[in-house]
């Protein structure tokens, strides 16, 4: 039978695993250290707590910590590694360098449900939840680790669909017990599934990025279905009932795509949307994916935008293209690994 | 919708398994809605909603809702339980997976039939042609009330069973052996995500532009 693994606990979880097994609470705290403070790998490794103690934990737990199976390195530095799930199932994850900000985009996820147009995550189809565990394990089992400033729920999956174990990790993530990165430093972006983002602003100070991508209802829904059921003006009210402070930030993603929301009739409505929203757009250029009628905007085009949407005093950044060269767009590789792996049990 | 899900008590006026391990709960309309509209349910206050599609018409008495149950899931295993004066709380309908009287395709997988069933139940059948996919012969819901009126515009795609009348394999099969899907009319697609993503590239590929192509899936 599988054990049960620890990595992933909060510090509470593991305090009351040390009760449980008839232990003082504190070797729950000593515990968390090994597990989110160093880079041991077995319970024997932990040498402040008793042999006896490490005996213990090994019968009943594992330590839940995985090493990626797949590496792929861009020329330009993005690395995009790859976990297994198990049958068959593959985690991605991209760790991306730019001067001293050392980004991970993680995955909350296998597969997503949402359907989106231009996403290959989607083709996929949903396989199931990662756990909290599994999510900071992207984190974790990589070697540039020490020096990860910012984290981006922005792989493949829908964070909010997994709201649970997206806040566990976030808890763990952003804890003095645990991996202790600000919780400035951290983005959780979502398609807007309300009830689930209401909960996450009221109860984490993380970054939240809203995939936005057209402001016009009606567009937006034959691009994302999940417009038909939370529509983008009720996303927006929501996060306007929120006093979105100094320190924390709502951006929202725009992919740009060629005649289809790149003309001046978007700048002006995305202007009055987000009339007094404190708030800044990313604009992102869209990497074609198999199957897809969507085009990238011209170069011109999006330079355009961006210009327009400044104007009209949007802050507007646009976001550089890395690693195309290792398919480190979300769902790319893994979907890959997924169909070889599919023809292999064939 | 509202930004938040408020949530009224209500009774239950019948519960039935009209196939293994599907059901169709009734209970009094208290709102007006729009064929397609989706509503939150959930066992009391503060607890996670989760959404379901109307499958009564929009002037039925009565509101349907029809569900499968995930014997691993959060709500179905208890809703599955209740009968007849039983309590549960709604939200107001919401949402605009909605259809005029164009002509169109409504296209399903399982459960998905459910918003189409509400489209057809309030009226809106002229044009319209209903592709529903299922494993098994008892997947098709509600074709008692589709045949008679549907005739050949209702076409049931069985991947596990044979049968007279009934096309022998996968939706996605059907629509790949069309050669002349109309690419000036609408496609709605309600199922798994899975189904929708696979119907809707096999759409595109038969050149129906995505603008034409309305998408709900269960999350």
């Amino acid at each position: 039978m599988q054990k049960e693994p620890l990595f992933g606990k909060t510090l509470d979880e593991l305090k009351a695993i040390a009760l449980q097994l008839g232990l003082p609470t504190y070797t729950g705290g000593q515990i968390a250290y090994w597990l989110y403070k160093t880079d041991v790998v077995s319970f024997d490794e932990m040498s402040n707590i008793s042999k006896k103690t490490r005996s213990l934990l090994a019968e009943n737990f594992e330590m839940g910590v995985r090493d990626p199976v797949k590496v792929n390195t861009s020329a330009d530095g993005t690395k995009k590694y790859l976990f297994s799930g198990g049958s068959g199932k593959f985690i991605e994850a991209a760790y991306i360098p730019d001067g001293k900000r050392h980004t991970l985009c993680v995955s909350s996820q296998v597969g997503c449900k949402m359907g989106c147009l231009f996403c290959m995550t989607g083709k996929q189809g949903f396989q199931g939840q990662l756990s909290a565990g599994e999510i900071l394990n992207q984190l974790r089992s990589i070697p540039e680790r020490k020096r990860m400033t910012n984290v981006v729920y922005m792989g493949m999956g829908e964070p909010f669909d997994n709201l649970t174990n997206v806040m566990k990790s976030l808890e763990i993530l952003t804890a003095e017990y645990g991996f202790a990165i600000s919780v400035r430093k951290v983005t959780v972006s979502t398609i807007g599934i309300i009830p689930a983002m209401r909960e996450f602003l009221e109860k984490s100070k993380c970054n939240l990025a809203v995939s936005l991508h057209t402001p016009f209802e009606d567009e937006r829904r034959r691009l994302m279905p999940i417009q038909n059921v939370y529509p983008l003006k009720d996303v927006i009210e929501t996060i306007r009932e929120f006093d979105i402070g100094k320190y924390r930030r709502v951006s929202f993603e725009y992919i740009l795509f060629k005649g289809v929301n790149d003309t001046r009739r978007h700048v002006n409505e995305l202007a009055r949307l987000l009339n007094k929203v404190r708030s800044r757009i990313n604009l992102i250029r869209f990497h074609e994916i198999p199957g897809t009628p969507l085009q990238c905007s011209d170069e011109a085009a999006i330079l355009d935008f961006q210009q327009a949407l400044n104007d009209k005093g949007i802050v507007t950044t646009l976001r550089a293209s890395r690693g195309q060269d290792i398919e480190a767009a979300c769902g790319l590789l893994s979907t890959k690994e997924l169909v070889k792996a599919q023809k292999d049990d064939f | 919708m509202k930004k938040k899900l408020d949530l009224t008590r209500i009774r239950l006026s019948r519960q039935h398994e009209i196939a293994p391990g599907v059901f169709l709960l009734s209970f009094p309309r208290p709102w007006d809605f729009t064929a397609g509209q989706v509503i939150g349910i959930s066992p009391g206050h503060g607890l996670e909603a989760r959404l379901y599609s109307i499958a009564s018409g929009e002037l039925d008495d009565e509101a349907d809702i029809l569900y499968s149950l995930n014997p691993e899931g959060k709500l179905t295993p208890w809703l599955s339980k209740l009968s007849t004066g039983d309590s549960i709380f709604i939200s107001e309908p919401f949402g605009s997976f909605t259809c005029g009287g164009e002509d169109a395709w409504w296209i399903a997988s399982g459960t998905g039939i459910a918003p189409f069933s509400s489209m057809f139940r309030t009226g809106l059948v002229k044009g319209k042609k209903l592709l529903h996919g299922g494993r098994d012969l008892n997947s098709f819901y509600f074709n008692e009330q589709f045949l008679p009126v549907l005739g050949n515009r209702y076409v049931r795609c069985c991947s596990r069973e044979e049968a007279p009348g009934i096309y022998g394999g996968r939706l996605t099969r059907y629509l790949m052996e069309q050669s002349d899907l109309p690419p000036g009319e609408k496609y709605y697609l309600c199922g798994s995500a899975e189904m929708v993503v696979d119907v809707r590239d096999i759409l595109l590929t038969k050149g129906i532009p995505f603008n034409n192509i309305i998408s709900e899936i269960y999350f």
